[in-house]
């Protein structure tokens, strides 16, 4: 009674009329609003999070109605799903026809129609529920400062999750915008527990440019930084119960299939009423979904959710989800966001979870009531998962977290919001720089970097200057301010708004005979016979590159057999007879080993008292690995060196997660080849790097070998020759507006053209101008994301002085999962080549 | 400069039926990172760049060359990088030095449009003028620049004979043709990923030309636009990193 009391009506009534009390932070975020202070709310799933986000405004709205209100934008909800939006509008409207509101919501996202667009601009609605992308838009329109300078909230949802992303310096850029427009708003935040508060605090709320006037700071509280404490925590729920699967089934060494498994979890899935599975990888969602129902006795309906699942599919799991309809969903990250679908108790995580912040919110997704504990299960997929599984378990029952919660902010995204902006209202680049510092990943920059960016917009930022003459934005004469030189440089920037950029995705297609049922296929002959028929997804272009007609393949929970590419779409036939698809496994939605659980495990290998409750076999391979070889300390970094067949081995333990230990294995690999080695190749795992070659390396200097200034010269000559900067720079050159997601002039269906001519300028750039802005661009992202740079760094100076030796004539413990997983990578580089010669390689031999 | 006063006959040519050597009859001759093919009696060589010599006649051939691709779309507000035609030229000209060529032949398309020439910077321009007093310097009519290079010196012909062998921007298929035009494309997969790249397309009687030019995109050679050039299909001359690897038509795969 007391928490309802401290709301105005008609609001407390409705909760004492639906016998709900307002939980404490809900009312807290109520109080601070009617102060004007910003608020990051980090709360647990199932704490109202996004009820509490709102009542705020309704309240505000329900007491302005008295006053004749004009049509004018009152609160902005920005999401990074599409979906959530319109989830929340409809959750948000049963309170609102309850209380007899008489309110405006509504959404706009890719999907809402031109004159709803249209009308939404004329007559703004009290509540606009959009994303980023769509927020950029309306920045890049004439009249957005009319739209935008009632705005008295911003509420920005799963802020966790598009902060430390280019989506979030993107957001945080426009939301900067709207401040210039409506200076007095506040900001409301919602997110999950963060390892770093205060950094998403200030990328939520930024700081105010010092020389801005706030119209009406005296009358309120000015939402600013220095206002004091601006984070609120909802109480915590109750601590879920997290079991790790102690397998009876003998655990696996090396592999992520978690096959042995499946009996155990099927065993849960039938105690449960609705349990999720989330896996890594959609090649892992693929085969656990096979396995569950190749022993599904019961007949459970058992159902499955992907990124490359075609929509309509999708949709329909979810809508049998909240109907109950379903025991199971085997999933991937798709369903890690908030949208709620029914009535989950369990969630199961197979495989290795990778980060505690990622399985604290997947298990967030059982019981979405508070005083309830969320169960959860754990399926380890092999022995260094079990260490894994058990350091996550334990930090999730601590309530620890991980993660970065903030980044610098791209230099292409900035890129991208400076045409924004001079596609909009035109600006002064003094005020702009004033703006764009203001925000969080932005607050370090330069004015002269600012500068370059700018340039970059209006010249493409060459030192030859030849395209002076062709800007895209000009400097009015009188004013000085910018803006884009003509409408349709202002409308192909709005074509090519966001910092998504999808891989090239190609239709999967059953394919079917004119006239005829299912078709056989019986080699290429048949073909021209075969038509595109119903859709069962999209596939990443690149997976499909690298087949051959007639390779096996598991997608939509079926084997397919592949037989063609026909324009924009793979064809297909189903392969039911096939055991084991050829082609396992295609990429998407890897995560690396957080740096947080990887410390934990190693503490874990460390202390004995902390393995007591390891499965046996785990405790008995830590044994033995410590009589034939050592464990070493949690500061250590063991190298074990051995010979094996006809070649020598090198195998070094950092625990720092696959993308670090690649990237080490590339430069070792440089390094070790100087060094007269020469290596052959090499195997990075998320615990492991495994070198080999036909030398012994037994004798190296490991100190030298592994010297941090590997990340100096050693990484640019790699970089240069490497693929992944190609990839990289053409994202950026997108984001930035140098090229079109689709070039004029040369379209083509899936954007293959664009692919290649991407790599084209890439090289006549790093050639012509190395230090281009886009090329640093390029650069920062792939040490952030691809190379993680940053943790590599890291090791090699906690590992500095501290590397212990073994040299063996035997494989060790810890080695032997590594071992079977060698062999299968070409050295990079080389591998393109490679395939040319083995082509040229089968002619030379049938043609003698 | 005997090879180009001979006169320009070739109705005749045309007429007579087009000679159809079995696709796999000559497989080219690799040497080094070149390889040396047969076409109307004469024998080429790829190079790994992608132009043609022809050594007997001292003649250097490039094709589609496309300068001034970058500043016509930053005309459009794209802006690309403004070095394409540097790199090109740059290529062309340290195949010139190495070969010393007598002639060179520019196979058509040399500029992206016909505002291309008016664009280049002083210095291309410079560099260009250059190569062109080195040697006779025969620039083709293509279908996106026509007969505008004319302006910087050297020659322009709708087409051109080098002995037996017919040299055209479009090809026609009709046999001892050199052509251009199509910037063929070769896709080769194995070891679970796929590489695309330019090549020659090769059939023992016809051969297009890839594209030279820094900024050019490829047509696969699976593409129908080739049936009509080669009827039987056509192998593959690839330009791996630094090297020319031919690869039997069987091989090659669609995008």
């Amino acid at each position: 009674m007391s928490q309802s009391s401290r709301l105005p009506q008609p609001f407390a009534a409705w909760f004492e009329a639906r016998g709900w009390t307002p939980r404490a932070h809900q009312v807290a975020l109520a109080e601070r609003a009617r102060a004007g202070l910003s608020t990051l709310l980090i709360a647990p799933t199932g704490a109202g999070k996004t009820l509490a986000g709102f009542l705020p405004s309704l309240i505000e709205l329900a007491e302005d109605q008295r006053t004749a209100r004009p049509y004018r934008l009152h609160t902005l909800y920005i999401s990074p799903l599409k979906a959530l939006t319109t989830d929340v509008a409809r959750n948000l409207l049963t309170p609102v026809r309850e209380m007899k509101l008489s309110l405006r919501i509504e959404t706009r996202t890719g999907d809402t129609p031109p004159h709803k667009r249209q009308r939404q601009r004329a007559h703004p609605p009290d509540i606009l529920l959009t994303t980023p992308e769509q927020l950029c838009l309306l920045i890049a329109s004439e009249h957005a400062r009319a739209f935008f300078e009632d705005v008295q909230v911003v509420i920005v949802d799963e802020a966790h999750a598009l902060a430390p992303t280019k989506r979030g310096d993107l957001l945080a850029l426009a939301l900067a915008r709207v401040a210039r427009w409506a200076p007095a708003h506040r900001r409301v935040g919602l997110s999950a527990t963060v390892a770093d508060e205060e950094g998403l605090a200030g990328w939520l709320v930024g700081h105010r440019p010092a020389d801005t006037p706030h119209p009406s700071a005296s009358q309120r509280a000015a939402p600013t930084r220095g206002e004091g404490q601006i984070i609120l925590h909802a109480a915590p729920g109750a601590r879920p119960i997290v079991d790790v699967l102690d397998s009876d089934a003998r655990i696996p060494w090396s592999g992520h299939t978690a096959r042995h498994t499946m009996p155990e979890v099927y065993a849960a899935i039938t105690r449960a009423k609705l349990a999720l599975v989330f896996v890594n990888t959609r090649a892992q969602a693929e085969m656990t979904f096979q396995e569950l129902w190749r022993i599904n006795d019961n007949q459970l309906p058992i159902a499955l959710h992907h990124g490359s699942l075609d929509v309509a599919q999708r949709r329909k799991v979810e809508a049998a989800m909240a109907a109950g309809a379903l025991r199971a969903v085997v999933c991937t990250s798709t369903l890690d966001l908030g949208v709620d679908w029914g009535d989950v108790d369990l969630v199961i995580q197979i495989g290795a979870p990778k980060g505690a912040a990622r399985l604290t919110q997947r298990i967030g997704r059982a019981n979405h009531r508070l005083d309830e504990p969320s169960r959860a299960l754990l399926a380890p997929s092999n022995l260094f998962e079990v260490l894994e599984c058990r350091a996550a378990q334990e930090a999730v029952v601590e309530g620890a977290v991980d993660g970065a919660s903030t980044r610098v902010g791209g230099l292409d995204c900035l890129a991208q919001h400076i045409m924004g902006c001079a596609s909009g209202e035109p600006f002064d680049a003094n005020e702009l720089y004033q703006e764009v510092v203001s925000t969080a990943p932005y607050a370090e920059l330069p004015r002269a970097q600012f500068d370059r960016v700018l340039d970059l917009v209006a010249t493409g930022g060459y030192a030859l200057r030849s395209y002076d003459r062709y800007r895209r934005i000009v400097q009015d004469v009188q004013s000085g301010r910018w803006r884009a030189r003509n409408p349709s440089m202002a409308q192909q920037h709005r074509m090519n708004v966001g910092a998504i950029i999808e891989s090239e995705m190609l239709d999967v297609r059953l394919a079917t005979r004119r006239g005829a049922g299912s078709p056989s296929v019986n080699g290429r002959g048949q073909k021209a016979l075969l038509l595109p028929g119903r859709r069962l997804g999209q596939i990443e272009e690149y997976f499909i590159e690298g087949l051959t007609p007639g390779d096996t393949f598991m997608f939509a929970g079926e084997i397919l057999r592949f037989i063609d590419v026909r324009e924009d779409s793979a064809l297909v036939v189903r392969a039911p007879g096939a055991e084991n698809p050829s082609i396992p496994s295609y990429a998407g939605g890897k995560f690396p080993l957080s740096t947080f659980l990887a410390e934990r495990v190693r503490m874990m290998l460390h202390e004995p008292k902390r393995q007591k409750r390891l499965p046996l076999q785990v405790r008995d391979w830590i044994k033995i690995q410590k009589r034939r070889s050592i464990v070493p300390t949690p500061d250590e970094m063991l190298v074990e060196t051995f010979p094996r067949g006809a070649k020598h081995y090198l195998v070094c333990y950092p625990f720092e997660g696959r993308l670090a230990h690649q990237t080490l294995g590339m430069l070792v690999t440089r390094r070790l080849e100087r060094l007269g080695k020469h290596p052959l190749g090499f195997l990075a795992s998320e615990y492991a790097m495994a070198v080999w070659g036909l030398e012994p390396m037994g004798a190296c200097d490991f100190a030298a070998l592994f010297d941090e200034d590997m990340l100096g010269d050693d990484l640019e000559a790699w970089l240069a020759e490497s693929t992944l900067m190609k990839r990289t720079f053409r994202d950026c050159a997108v984001i930035a507006g140098m090229i079109e997601r689709r070039m004029p002039g040369q379209e083509s269906k899936t954007g293959r053209q664009v692919t290649f001519s991407a790599d084209l300028i890439y090289d006549v750039l790093k050639q012509y101008e190395p230090d281009h802005v886009l090329l640093q661009a390029a650069f920062a992202d792939a040490g952030e994301g691809y190379l993680d740079l940053r943790r590599l760094g890291a090791l090699l100076r906690r590992v500095k002085g501290r590397i212990v030796h073994r040299d063996f004539d035997h494989v060790s413990p810890f080695a032997a999962p590594v071992m079977l997983e060698v062999g299968r990578v070409p050295i990079q580089g080389a591998a393109e080549d490679a395939i040319l010669e083995d082509a040229a390689a089968l002619i030379r031999e049938a043609m003698g | 400069m005997p090879l180009l006063s001979q006169p320009r006959q070739t109705s005749q040519r045309r007429e007579r039926p087009a000679p159809r050597a079995p696709l796999c009859a000559p497989w080219p001759v690799v040497i080094g990172a070149t390889v040396e093919l047969q076409i109307a009696g004469a024998t080429v060589t790829a190079l790994p760049g992608g132009a043609l010599w022809i050594r007997d006649a001292k003649t250097l051939v490039v094709s589609d060359l496309h300068l001034e691709k970058g500043s016509s779309f930053a005309l459009r507000g794209q802006m690309l990088p403004p070095y394409d035609t540097r790199a090109t030229l740059t290529k062309l000209a340290s195949l010139m030095d190495r070969l010393s060529p007598d002639i060179v032949v520019s196979l058509g398309d040399s500029f992206h449009d016909c505002g291309g020439p008016a664009r280049m910077s002083e210095g291309d321009r410079a560099l260009l003028r250059d190569l062109i007093t080195r040697c006779d310097w025969i620039w083709v009519e293509g279908n996106h620049d026509g007969r505008t290079p004319e302006t910087l010196g050297g020659v322009v012909r709708d087409m051109l004979h080098l002995g037996a062998l017919a040299l055209r921007h479009e090809p026609t298929g009709a046999g001892c043709e050199i052509a251009g035009h199509l910037h063929p494309c070769a896709r080769v997969s194995g070891r679970g990923r796929s590489v695309r790249r330019r090549c020659f397309a090769y059939d023992g009687a016809n051969l297009v030309m890839p594209a030279f030019g820094a900024f050019t995109g490829g047509l696969n050679l699976c593409d129908e636009a080739f049936a009509a050039i080669f009827p039987r299909g056509a192998m593959a001359l690839v330009l791996a990193r630094a090297r020319v690897v031919p690869v039997a038509q069987e091989r090659l795969l669609p995008d």
